[in-house]
């Protein structure tokens, strides 16, 4: 598996120092809708010019590379541990090549392991597929925008949040509200609405792989999203929390099944430079 | 993108501050104003900073002065070179996280500077009225524009130790960009844009 680990340290390379297209984009339109002059549209300026040297120098645009979390989608046949095996050996490579910040610590000996690579580290979620091709999605998740998530455990009377969606909406609210600017907004914000703690926190990360202009295909989630982007945009915490009127570009809900007595709602948030990509093999 | 004129008057309006800062150079700051760092600086996050609070080493035992300077909340991303090492990058981290030793570090080692992403609470706020210190704003995430504002990694402490991302650097900077975000007059703009957002959101959820 040479030749695939060869691909993930330029799936590394190429999500550490580029933002994908949407993302970028995204950046440029809120810097036209901020205030002329206005510390909002000159932060995200630097944001822009930020990302263009970047990609133009091959160098991590963010100094945190985060926790890389991998979502793979194997082939009936081909062996997890052989596939894990490989992008922790790519882990160790990227590491020095990109290069990416050392980000593992071991919780005991407060050691960093100087590879990115520890008990648990990367993050790596497997799901078996019918299709022929293995597709390993990448999201290096920095860590100040996972700091700014929430977990809720509905009902939650502190904010009038009951368990339907108008209490969800209330939960994301109230999550970004708290945020303020230290996860690095605009945010991107992902939210996961199930039965267990567990499950619901996976579900909101992973909605962060979606792309901005993809829409839930439930239409009262489509429409919650749509509305949720609009309120949390007139919350005035604006780019880095310095005022202004974009605080978020997109807002995507995930759903599961809940059981009767239980309704968990996840938030979780990540940072403009919301860095993901996809290495199809 | 910004016009060229808006390019204009962001590239005019900031004001160059040469580094160690004066009691005096902080006391004009205001909340709002956007400066140009220039001169040296250090970094230090978590670890430096509950070093510094629990173990309070004694000014001798750190190799750079900190009076009057400005302590950078960064874990940068370091390339070894054949003489020293190379930023490669390096953005601002969350200052939250050490709020609780920062007045602590800013009363016993004279800091005149703290610079990170996202503000600082009460505590500290107070520490930088009774000091004479303030907090410097920057881009979040603008790590390969702002390392290409480092001039030079002049030296290191606690690499051993703490390794690249923890250990204190000091950093020679020019026209480092930032804006004042919390002044030495007690001034939060942190504070005010929570009050704000906050009674948006009450507005939001009594619907």
């Amino acid at each position: 598996m040479l030749k695939l680990r060869d691909g993930v340290v330029e799936l590394y390379r190429k999500v550490a120092t580029s933002l994908p297209p949407d993302v970028e984009e995204a950046v440029k339109a809120a810097c036209a809708e901020e205030a002329a002059g206005s510390t909002a549209a000159s932060t995200l300026s630097v944001i822009a010019e930020n990302i263009r040297r970047a990609r133009d120098t091959f160098r991590p645009l963010c100094q945190d590379t985060g926790v890389p979390v991998f979502y793979v989608k194997v082939p009936i046949g081909l062996s997890h541990t052989e596939l894990r095996n490989t992008i922790l050996e790519a882990t160790r490579e990227a590491t020095q090549k990109v290069p990416l910040r050392p980000n593992a610590v071991d919780v005991i000996t407060e050691k960093n392991s100087g590879d990115n690579t520890g008990e648990g580290f990367p993050i790596i979620y497997f799901e078996e597929t019918l299709a022929a091709t293995l597709t390993i999605d990448l999201m290096l998740k920095g860590a100040g925008s996972e700091n700014a998530g929430q977990l809720y455990k509905l009902p939650l009377s502190e904010i009038g949040a009951q368990r339907d969606l108008e209490g969800v909406r209330r939960c994301v609210l109230d999550a970004v509200q708290k945020a303020q600017g230290r996860g690095c907004p605009p945010y991107i914000v992902g939210v996961g609405i199930g039965a267990t703690k567990d499950q619901v926190t996976r579900l909101a990360k992973e909605q962060l792989m979606r792309k901005l202009r993809d829409g839930s295909k439930i239409e009262e989630l489509a429409e919650l999203e749509r509305q949720l982007l609009v309120d949390i945009n007139s919350l005035g915490i604006g780019p880095m929390g310095l005022g202004g009127r974009t605080t978020a570009l997109g807002v995507k809900i995930g759903v599961n099944h809940r059981h009767p007595a239980s309704y968990f709602v996840d938030v979780s948030i990540g940072c403009w430079a919301m860095r993901r990509g996809r290495l199809i093999w | 993108m910004l016009g060229d004129a808006k390019r204009e008057a962001h590239m005019v309006s900031p004001r160059n501050l040469t580094l160690p800062l004066s009691a005096e150079d902080v006391s004009l700051l205001k909340a709002g104003d956007i400066v140009l760092l220039n001169g040296p600086l250090v970094t230090g996050r978590d670890k430096v900073h509950k070093y510094l609070v629990e173990k309070r080493p004694p000014k001798t035992e750190i190799p750079f002065d900190l009076a009057g300077t400005v302590l950078y909340h960064c874990g940068p991303i370091m390339r070894k070179t054949d003489d020293g090492y190379a930023v490669v990058a390096a953005g601002p981290t969350t200052s939250i996280r050490v709020e609780m030793y920062e007045a602590e570090v800013i009363r016993q080692y004279g800091l005149r500077g703290v610079m990170g992403k996202g503000g600082m609470g009460e505590k500290t706020l107070r520490a930088m009225q009774e000091s004479g210190c303030v907090y410097f704003h920057t881009v979040g995430g603008a790590a390969a524009y702002l390392a290409d504002r480092i001039t030079r990694a002049v030296g290191v402490w606690k690499l051993e130790e703490f390794g690249t991302t923890e250990a204190m650097w000091l950093f020679e900077v020019a026209s480092f960009p930032a804006v004042v975000t919390m002044d030495a007059h007690g001034n939060s703009m942190h504070k005010e844009i929570e009050a704000l957002s906050l009674e948006k959101f009450n507005e939001l959820i009594s619907k």
